[in-house]
């Protein structure tokens, strides 16, 4: 029986969260997001020029996520720098789950970058980089439905968790550990990042997931705390 | 940077003026953060004015190279990540990022900073390897000086991670720091016009003809050179860089000290 978090968390609880934005004065949009020992930065270049010409499309802009783990940011090895097969995967479905909140189409011909920058990590770095990416394209100035938030639920022992740690994620007993990155947009409660490792029934799928919407409008309300905070306006 | 500009700039900087007020040889202030990665064995976060720049050190147990079997293995890599700056681009690092690199290098391995003999395990079996990584997070100009400082205060920060059987173990860290024996600083001096001044805005870099960056251990030697730039520089010209650079230098020294 999984009896007691490592972190000594309540089983449904997130790790805490610290949530900045405008962090990057260079950028054309940024923030920074940190949940637990996770942190990511993300900034938004762009709406601008699309090259090679031929990915330009004409009828609407497009949206590029370029996901990176800091070379000094892992749990164990220095990670190499350049692509992997893993964040070459990771950046095709953030992309998937930030496009949904996105209208494109005044903006033909270009293309809206979002890079992603992890200095270290515990886990839930695709999550934290979109609850993150989210709130820099906000910041951007971009027209958006809703905001993202992501957090990664799962199963860890005989349990259902959320935000799962690296230490979780690693549990060999009891069929040991399931992880489930989801990105929900938090006022519909539809889902637009969904990945499954491990083993889990249907019953709990649906649980984790519900607890996953939930989470996830927890974290709505830090991103929009932290959007807000750029905007603050003092009365005397 | 177009030539009505650049008149622009050179006129103001012929009266000491520069674009935020500054003093030719005035720097913007200049902050060190550490411990920013606890991934890391060491790490650090230097900030010149809005310029952001962070280094991280990861210290392995691995083979040493063929001609150097009773030293450890010191490597230097810089990534000037587009997070940082609309004009840096995805892919493998380009000219500039190997300058960076390149430049941090020789200063921190030229001073002797890292005395690499004591990073020895086994002769020809097992050496410590350090690896110092340097990244940009926002590019507000002066990236190659930020580089050096942020990586000497990752490398002061670092602890060596416990060996067990000739393994790392990562999760468990000593109290061991890494042996330096130098804190070399790197001082970067452009020339604009007739005008020398350092610390320079994205703007200043564009419409600079020349640039050396200096970099000088305590005991007041040259251990590093880099001259940048299309224009050539007079023996004189040289000289006064130098002399600017071992004027700053101190400054930064002490604040490195200082973390």
């Amino acid at each position: 029986m999984y009896a007691k978090r490592f972190d000594g968390r309540g089983f449904h609880d997130l790790r805490p969260m610290i949530a900045k934005v405008g962090v990057i004065p260079r950028a054309d949009g940024s923030a920074f997001f940190q949940i637990g020992k996770t942190t990511a930065y993300a900034a938004v270049y762009g709406p601008r020029d699309l090259f090679p010409k031929f990915k330009q499309n004409p009828s609407t802009g497009i949206l590029r996520c370029n996901y990176n783990m800091m070379p000094f940011s892992g749990h164990g090895d220095r990670v190499k720098p350049g692509g992997s097969r893993r964040s070459k995967e990771i950046n095709m479905v953030m992309e998937k789950a930030l496009l949904p909140v996105l209208d494109l189409t005044d903006y033909p011909n270009s293309v809206v970058d979002v890079f992603i920058e992890l200095p270290q990590t515990d886990a839930g770095t695709r999550c934290a980089g979109i609850t993150a990416a989210s709130m820099a394209l906000a910041d951007a100035g971009l027209a958006m439905k809703d905001l993202v938030a992501a957090v990664a639920v799962g199963k860890v022992g005989d349990k259902v968790v959320s935000d799962l740690i690296y230490d979780e994620e690693a549990y060999e007993e009891e069929g040991g550990a399931t992880d489930i990155p989801v990105a929900v947009l938090p006022r519909s409660g539809m889902v637009s990042l969904l990945q499954l490792d491990g083993g889990i029934s249907a019953p709990d799928l649906r649980k984790a997931l519900e607890l996953a919407r939930d989470k996830c409008r927890e974290i709505y309300d830090v991103q929009k705390a932290a959007l807000k905070q750029r905007f603050v306006e003092v009365h005397k | 940077m177009n030539k009505e500009q650049k008149d622009h700039l050179l006129q103001y900087l012929s009266k000491g003026i520069r674009y935020d007020g500054r003093k030719l040889l005035e720097s913007r202030p200049v902050t060190i953060e550490v411990g920013i990665s606890q991934s890391a064995e060491g790490s650090a976060r230097v900030k010149i004015g809005t310029t952001d720049v962070m280094a991280g050190v990861k210290i392995a147990a691995e083979k040493p190279y063929g001609d150097t079997p009773d030293q450890g293995n010191l490597m230097v890599n810089a990534e000037l990540y587009p997070l940082s700056s609309p004009k840096f681009e995805t892919g493998p690092p380009g000219e500039q990022a190997i300058e960076v690199a390149r430049v941090t290098d020789r200063g921190i391995r030229e001073s002797k900073a890292i005395d690499v003999k004591k990073l020895c395990i086994t002769p020809r079996e097992l050496v410590w390897g350090v690896a110092i990584d340097v990244v940009t997070v926002n590019d507000g100009g002066d990236i190659m000086d930020a580089a050096a400082l942020a990586a000497m205060a990752a490398v002061r920060h670092a602890r060596f991670p416990a060996l067990k059987d000739g393994k790392v173990d990562y999760g468990a860290r000593t109290t061991m720091q890494l042996p330096i024996s130098s804190l070399p600083v790197s001082v970067t001096v452009y020339k604009i016009g007739p005008h020398f001044l350092i610390d320079p805005l994205p703007e200043e870099e564009d419409a600079a003809d020349a640039r050396l960056t200096i970099t000088t251990t305590e005991d007041g030697l040259v251990r590093a050179m880099q001259k940048g730039g299309a224009t050539p520089l007079t023996i004189d010209e040289i000289d006064t860089m130098v002399k600017i650079s071992l004027e700053r230098a101190p400054e930064l020294r002490k604040l490195l000290k200082q973390t």
